[in-house]
């Protein structure tokens, strides 16, 4: 059903997205799926990478990483941004229709009062694109 | 000590070290970690990620600030005013000689190879296109000053220019004439005020921007540093930058942009008071400057949780369309022909009278250099964290060359327009059709009475009041995302709450401080940072060059 998942990745919060990560892995090897591992960075330096390229480069690596541990086809897509936080949504929306993604696998944050004026990621992503989107809960 | 990162022949990401950011860079070699040394904490839900000290320092100051201004408000002022004549009675040779540094080094700098070094690195692609960056730079630059002093400053120039030289008994001069004035002298006060104007706007302001924006754009985007001020003193203090040294130099930062804005916030708050007032006969008391400031604060949170690209940006290419109608109107209904000579006039003018006008010695017109040019210098200087960290944020992409082009010389020609629009008009309305009212109206409405001498001016002056407020939302939203970045540790990432924190600081501050008659007190404390700021502007020239001359060019 699915054949191409798009997993938007924050390399500074690899803790929160666990359990994400292993329902990736469950679905795309139950739909014998590819995998994109998606991130947006700064393009000024950051706590992750002092340039976007080396960004680049730990999204790869965290990719094979991935690969070695499900065994699905793997790629990394980074996208630089002036403004990433304001603009992940749009990014993430974008990244949907580049690479032509048909599910969006994501770590999300339980629901609370704050989502009235700052939607979650999830949310915002699943009611701008026609791809299925499956919303990870913290354990 | 810096590490070459030319990326190989292939064009491939390098396997070993960090790679270049894109194409040929010079990364400086550091252990430092952004955000290391961050408190990141989720309270009541809401996230935050902040530098520790920086944050906790300088809200704490902050805060006490506002608490003895408006407790002690009697006994603060006579301080400030006393520090701020002392500053600039004493030092106003120093802000002087500084800004003249700066506008030197930025000229050169357009001439050396080292204007082909691209910001981002060799390959490093513009992130926004020439009309939203260039609107966002005039916007952050000066946008309200033009439309407050655009009229006032050449009219008040004219005054004293024509009133002549006066000297006291003591032989000091006690008439506020720029240089020798011009006693009498129809055209020689015009050229004079107008030469006067435009050299308070132009190249001087621009150069400080320039340096400072220059200099931490090379740092973040080529050397890897943290987009934040302690970064230019790399070259200098080396890894020092990473504590209290560094940390003061973040927390004056800080200063110097919370006190400017919301000082700004504030003489904008009344100029669109007052314009109201005189427009709609909207009462300009307390009431309307408190809902004027939380409109405006409401606005710009609106713009911060948009971003930079669909917030600042947009609002400031809004900015730039009224602006620019308004300009043309000006320039169509008013003294066409005397404002299309006058540009040529004034630009030869202000060349003519540049070198007196930035002599930082032996000055006769004491009132005016110091009162006039000293304190306007302070006031960029102070400014120029703001202005600076916003437009180098925005200017990836750009070569070096271009970026001092667009910083320096399109700013101060769109000033040089301006003013002899609105100046020219002004003068000509009180001069030739003898409408005195321009002259005697208060401050913040010279603009407001100079339109209604010209036609549609129901329209004009709502489009002039419409200006200041738009101009207030993007000084308020980029504001705060300049301080939001300092006070993060140099994270233009951090969560989204802290954006909104200081925005609000911003609105509140303003309101506490124009309510309890402390705004003045703010204004001096903003021009004081001035002063430490010329000193980190100079050292900061010394880092730019030595930054720049391990770039690698592009061809």
């Amino acid at each position: 059903m699915f054949k191409h998942i798009m997993v938007p990745i924050d390399l500074a919060h690899i803790d929160v997205l666990e359990p994400s990560l292993d329902v990736v892995a469950d679905m795309a090897k139950h739909y014998d799926a590819k995998i994109t591992y998606v991130g947006v960075t700064s393009n000024t330096p950051n706590s992750v990478a002092r340039t976007p390229n080396e960004y680049e480069q730990k999204l790869d690596a965290f990719a094979q990483k991935r690969h070695s541990v499900h065994g699905q086809p793997v790629t990394a897509k980074a996208y630089g941004s002036t403004d990433p936080v304001a603009n992940l949504d749009d990014i993430l929306i974008k990244a949907i229709d580049e690479l032509g993604a048909d599910l969006i696998i994501m770590a999300t944050h339980l629901p609370k009062k704050l989502d009235a004026v700052m939607p979650a990621h999830g949310g915002k992503v699943a009611s701008h694109t026609d791809a299925s989107v499956f919303l990870v809960r913290p354990h | 000590m810096e590490k070459n990162t030319q990326r190989p022949e292939d064009d491939a990401p390098s396997s070993e070290g960090i790679p270049a950011p894109e194409g040929a860079a010079n990364l400086i070699d550091t252990d430092y970690v952004i955000g290391q040394d961050n408190i990141t904490a989720s309270p009541m839900g809401i996230d935050v990620d902040l530098h520790g000290k920086v944050f906790i320092f300088s809200s704490i100051v902050i805060l006490l600030f506002v608490i003895l201004t408006l407790a002690l408000q009697d006994q603060m002022e006579p301080i400030f005013n006393s520090m701020f004549s002392f500053l600039t009675t004493n030092l106003g040779w120093f802000f002087l000689l500084g800004a003249n540094v700066f506008v030197l080094l930025a000229i050169v700098l357009i001439f050396t190879p080292m204007g082909k070094v691209r910001i981002g690195g060799a390959d490093a692609k513009p992130d926004f296109g020439y009309l939203g960056w260039f609107s966002m730079l005039f916007a952050a630059g000066m946008g309200i000053g033009l439309m407050f002093y655009g009229v006032s400053e050449p009219l008040t120039h004219y005054g004293t220019a024509m009133g002549g030289i006066s000297a006291g008994e003591d032989g000091i001069r006690t008439d506020w004439a720029p240089l020798g004035a011009a006693a009498g002298d129809q055209a020689g006060a015009i050229d004079l005020s107008m030469a006067a104007t435009i050299f308070h706007w132009g190249f001087h302001p621009w150069g400080a921007y320039a340096i400072v924006g220059l200099s931490l754009a090379i740092f973040a985007f080529n050397k890897g540093l943290p987009l934040t001020m302690r970064s230019i003193f790399y070259p200098i203090l080396g890894e020092r930058i990473w504590g209290w040294p560094g940390h003061v130099i973040d927390i004056l930062a800080v200063f110097a942009t919370l006190f400017g804005l919301t000082t700004s916030l504030g003489i904008g708050a009344t100029q669109a008071a007052g314009g109201l007032n005189y427009l709609f006969g909207i009462p300009d008391g307390d009431t309307t400057l408190v809902l004027l400031i939380l409109g405006i604060t409401i606005v710009a949170l609106g713009s911060i949780m948009l971003g930079v690209d669909k917030g600042v940006q947009r609002l400031s290419q809004l900015n730039m369309v009224l602006a620019a109608l308004l300009l043309l109107f000006v320039i169509a209904v008013g003294p066409t022909l005397m404002i299309a000579t006058g540009v040529a006039d004034n630009l030869i003018g202000y060349v003519t009278h540049l070198p007196a006008l930035s002599m930082p010695f032996g000055r006769e017109d004491a009132n005016f250099s110091q009162g006039w040019t000293a304190f306007y210098w302070a006031w960029w200087i102070a400014w120029s964290p703001f202005v600076g960290m916003f437009i180098a944020r925005v200017s990836r992409g750009r070569t070096v060359r271009e970026f001092l082009i667009s910083v320096l010389l399109v700013p101060s020609m769109a000033s040089v327009v301006w003013m002899t629009a609105f100046g020219t008009t002004a003068i000509e309305q009180v001069v030739n059709e003898g409408i005195t009212e321009v002259q005697d109206a208060a401050l913040e409405l010279q603009l407001f009475t100079m339109l209604e001498y010209l036609p549609l001016s129901a329209i004009t002056s709502f489009v002039g009041i419409v200006l200041v407020i738009v101009f207030f939302i993007t000084s308020s939203d980029s504001g705060s995302l300049v301080i939001d970045s300092i006070t993060a540790g140099g994270k233009v990432d951090a969560p989204k709450p802290q954006r909104i924190f200081w925005a609000l600081i911003e609105g509140a501050l303003a309101i506490a401080l124009l309510l309890g008659g402390g705004l003045e007190a703010l204004q001096t404390a903003a021009l004081t940072t001035g002063l430490p700021f010329t000193l980190v502007l100079l050292v900061g020239c010394y880092g730019i060059v030595k930054g720049l001359m391990s770039e690698p060019r592009t061809k």
